[in-house]
């Protein structure tokens, strides 16, 4: 790689165009080009008819990829995001595979970056499969009139009456925040889920990056992890928390860890993770203590024993081509929750070919590890929380039928508090403020509003599950969970419908 | 829809089917022609001792899964008597599958450490289920289950159920809306000594079998009453509940009531019994030697009246059929959803009848 540009110039796929007839240049206007944090926009002198010169917004077409923050922001309406992909007149190839290549043999050269979770056209199985409803044989029930539960419980549960049960923890929405550390999204962000979660009775995942000592104060709602790069863990980071979560893997990057650029380690970033400052944040692959299932199971205990049994201790994995046994053997090992996280995971940073290609999506994960665990007679030892790719209330929904307790979601909240999914995450410009720490760009996250936006998604979302529920005939969602005999596949062939463990529609 | 009639005589008082006939009689309505049957406890006091088979072959005695099954029972227990049940075909149900009862005892030697003579037992049913063209219509000591396809009242002049003596009657009348109609499929559903009647169509199905198969239960059947009577099985003979936390399991109480009460119990059975939740509508009777529970889901989507005359106890999906079997009663009640009616024998007639 030596930087060398071109000799032709490559366009971005995306950029702004201005109505200037809307647009309030003349009364001296420079929003967008303020808000725009890539530099796409600039301000350029044009003569109008007058004779006056005035800055006019321009297009730079250098950065835009339509994450459409000038578009909300300008108050006269005045712009609109025009696609201009690199089209090919080849059938195979297409400008995305054709563009990666000329970025690669440009100025960017090496490993392409990108952030949030896969976008391959692979199957979506959720979209492939359909709840059933009650008609007349049983009564459906609604939610305005009859009470309708949506509380889970996540924890070990012994086998039979009579036995110990493990700390639990209490989720009103069977819904929590998951892992996005401090470094890939600001303290605002976190707070502001901290706040919801709180607020509304559920959990919010510190990530990787230490937790912020200002935010402890709700260690009750908070679960922290203690991932490869040991960032920010110590007694106290342990004992601030609901339960302790020991990442292996993440779905938009299976295999491979991270990276937090020196750049982004800030004062506060560094006192929480335990760095110096300005030093690289790197997360190795694997964890350097663990090579194997019978070194998880020793931290596993560990962290028990350090927090005296009172937490539960969950561990994170990818969902993988062997994910039945893994889970398996993860439950064996210790953990009293295990969360899996499918190939359509978000992320801060990952590479392109990783987050394209690895890893398999979390409808067929959870359904296999719940059966896996259901033959071994294990199941109730330990609940499965499903993440990745999950989008809306019936994904969630359709997640606990297939064997989920709980799911995590990352994205949604990205989006709740704004996100236009441009996927430069890693940049650390952050046109909302979400994935950034930068002054001036972090401010733009209202804690207050975006506390707000976040309680509304999931108030939404438990009201959206209580409809589906009532429809269905369900008042208290534990009789939803594995329960397939629900569901019913469209357009899926016999290996799908047997992995599902689901019927075809009309049988 | 399905109908339901329950008698126990709390003193022991044998009566015989011609009752209950007539009471499941007046709720044709609640039925289709589809299923119908009777379950009678006390029907074999010289036999009391054995666990008392009632087994439904295919066809007829020709049918080789009879020696099959016979050579099975014989492997694994002491056969004392085993005979044709017999049957009364008339215009209304002309032909039916063969019915032969056997009065057994496991061949002790045969049962493992840890294993109780019940376990066993259901060990041998699930063997017979999973055979070729033989069902185990029912297993308990001193209990008989009659069933087929048709009305109920059809169904016992079919076996003739006036000729047996119970102290404990339960009938069902038949309106499936899941499962086909099938001699096999009707109701009273009965494991060991405990039977199920039940009128309703559980939602929580591929939850609850997917425990009884962790737990190693087959559901066969595909009906929601073999799940009820396999998750109260499950939960009071081999996790020890009391029958009232057996009730509790699978219609609780609300999260917010649990709260506001700090029954911690309560929440811990929850809590580990999630599966065993049963949710959708539900009208149960449940009975077991020594007595019967009545239970409806927690919404009270269900139909189902109790009703007491000295110390006989009623249970019914419709009144009608209280009123016709004794228009006077002492009390007459509809149980709330979700909370149990316990109807307990006696004391001393327990022993004597079992």
């Amino acid at each position: 790689m030596n930087g060398m540009e071109n000799n032709w110039k490559t366009i971005p796929p995306f950029h702004p165009a201005f109505d200037i007839e809307r647009c309030d240049y003349k009364n001296g206007c420079t929003i967008c080009a303020k808000e725009c944090s890539f530099g796409e926009i600039s301000l350029h002198p044009v003569k109008d008819v007058d004779g006056e010169v005035r800055y006019r917004p321009w297009a730079n077409l250098t950065a835009c990829n339509s994450c459409q923050r000038c578009v909300k922001m300008c108050p006269e309406g005045a712009i609109h995001i025009e696609h201009q992909p690199m089209h090919t007149s080849h059938g195979y190839w297409t400008s995305d595979y054709a563009s990666n290549i000329w970025r690669q043999a440009g100025a960017e050269g090496g490993v392409l970056l990108v952030g949030n979770g896969a976008t391959g056209p692979q199957k979506r199985y959720f979209d492939h499969i359909m709840f059933d409803a009650c008609q007349v044989t049983n009564p459906s029930i609604d939610p305005l009139r009859e009470p309708m539960e949506i509380r889970r419980y996540l924890g070990r549960k012994p086998a039979r009456y009579g036995e110990e049960i493990g700390p639990q923890l209490k989720l009103d929405v069977p819904i929590m925040f998951g892992a996005m550390s401090f470094g890939a999204v600001n303290k605002r962000v976190q707070e502001a889920e901290a706040r919801a979660t709180q607020a509304v009775g559920t959990y919010w995942n510190t990530g990787e990056g230490g937790f912020h000592k200002d935010l402890r104060i709700y260690g009750e709602n908070t679960i922290v992890q203690v991932a490869s790069g040991r960032f920010g863990v110590s007694e106290d980071y342990l004992k601030s928390a609901a339960a302790v979560e020991i990442k292996i893997g993440q779905g938009a990057k299976p295999g491979i860890g991270g990276h937090l650029p020196g750049e982004k380690v800030l004062k506060a970033i560094s006192e929480t993770r335990m760095i110096p400052e300005g030093s690289d944040a790197l997360s190795p692959a694997p964890h350097h203590d663990i090579y194997s299932i019978e070194d998880l199971r020793q931290l596993i205990y560990a962290i028990k024993e350090a927090m005296e049994y009172r937490v539960p201790v969950s561990v994170k994995i990818a969902a993988v081509h062997n994910v039945a046994p893994i889970v398996s053997g993860v439950a064996r090992a210790g953990a009293d929750i295990i969360a899996i996280d499918g190939f359509r995971g978000g992320t801060g940073a990952t590479p392109l070919q990783i987050r394209q290609s690895t890893g398999i999506p979390i409808e067929l994960a959870i359904s296999a590890a719940d059966k896996r665990l259901r033959e071994e007679g294990i199941r109730e030892t330990v609940s499965l929380v499903a993440s990745g790719g999950i989008m809306c209330s019936s994904d969630v929904l359709k997640a606990i039928c297939l064997g989920a307790d709980a799911v995590y979601v990352g994205t949604p909240v990205l989006v709740a508090l704004g996100c236009g999914l441009c996927q430069r995450c890693f940049s650390g410009k952050c046109a909302y403020g979400i994935t950034t720490n930068k002054p001036g760009l972090a401010e733009r996250i209202d804690v207050e509003q975006a506390t707000q936006a976040l309680k509304n998604l999931l108030h939404a979302w438990g009201e959206e599950i209580k409809e589906l529920m009532g429809s269905m005939g369900i008042s208290a969602i534990e009789a939803l969970r594995s329960n397939r005999d629900r569901l019913r596949g469209v357009g899926l062939n016999e290996e799908e419908l047997k992995i599902l463990e689901i019927k075809h529609a009309g049988a | 829809m399905c109908g339901i009639v329950g008698i126990i005589n709390t003193n022991g008082q044998r009566i015989d089917g011609s009752h209950i006939q007539e009471a499941i009689r007046i709720q044709r309505d609640r039925g289709n022609g589809l299923g119908g049957g009777f379950a009678v406890y006390g029907a074999y006091p010289e036999n009391r001792d054995k666990y008392a088979f009632h087994i439904m072959y295919e066809g007829d005695r020709h049918n080789p899964a009879v020696s099959a099954v016979e050579d099975y029972l014989q492997s694994k227990a002491n056969v004392y008597q085993s005979e044709q049940i017999p049957v009364y075909p008339n215009n209304r149900i002309p032909r039916g599958p063969y019915f032969k009862r056997y009065f057994l005892k496991p061949i002790e030697e045969f049962l493992s450490p840890q294993q109780t003579e019940e376990d066993y037992i259901v060990e041998i049913v699930m063997h017979i289920n999973s055979m070729q063209d033989a069902f185990v219509v029912s297993s308990g000591k001193n209990v008989g289950v009659f069933k087929g396809m048709g009305y109920p009242e059809d169904i016992a002049d079919y076996f003739r159920i006036e000729d047996y003596r119970g102290y404990m009657w339960v009938a069902h009348n038949r309106f499936p809306t899941n499962t086909p109609g099938w001699w096999g499929g009707a109701h009273p559903f009965t494991i060991l000594d405990k039977t199920v009647v039940h009128n309703g169509e559980i939602t929580s199905y591929g939850t609850n079998v997917r425990w009884l198969e962790m737990n190693g239960y087959q559901c066969l059947l595909q009906t929601d009453t073999e799940v009820i009577s396999y998750i109260y099985d499950n939960l009071t003979r081999r996790d020890k509940l009391s029958k009232r936390d057996a009730c509790y399991v699978m219609a609780p109480t609300l999260w917010e009531e649990i709260d506001r009460r700090g029954d911690e119990k309560d929440r811990y059975l929850r809590q580990i019994y999630g599966a065993a939740i049963i949710n959708g509508p539900f009208g149960i009777v449940l009975t077991h030697r020594d007595g019967a529970i009545v239970l409806n889901d927690r919404n009270k989507l269900r139909p189902v009246v109790c009703a007491q005359v000295g110390s006989t106890y009623y249970a019914s999906s419709e009144e009608c059929s209280i009123r016709f079997l004794s228009p006077e009663v002492d009390r007459i009640w509809s149980p709330r959803g979700g909370e149990p009616v316990m109807i307990d024998m006696l004391e001393g007639y327990k022993e004597a009848l079992s």
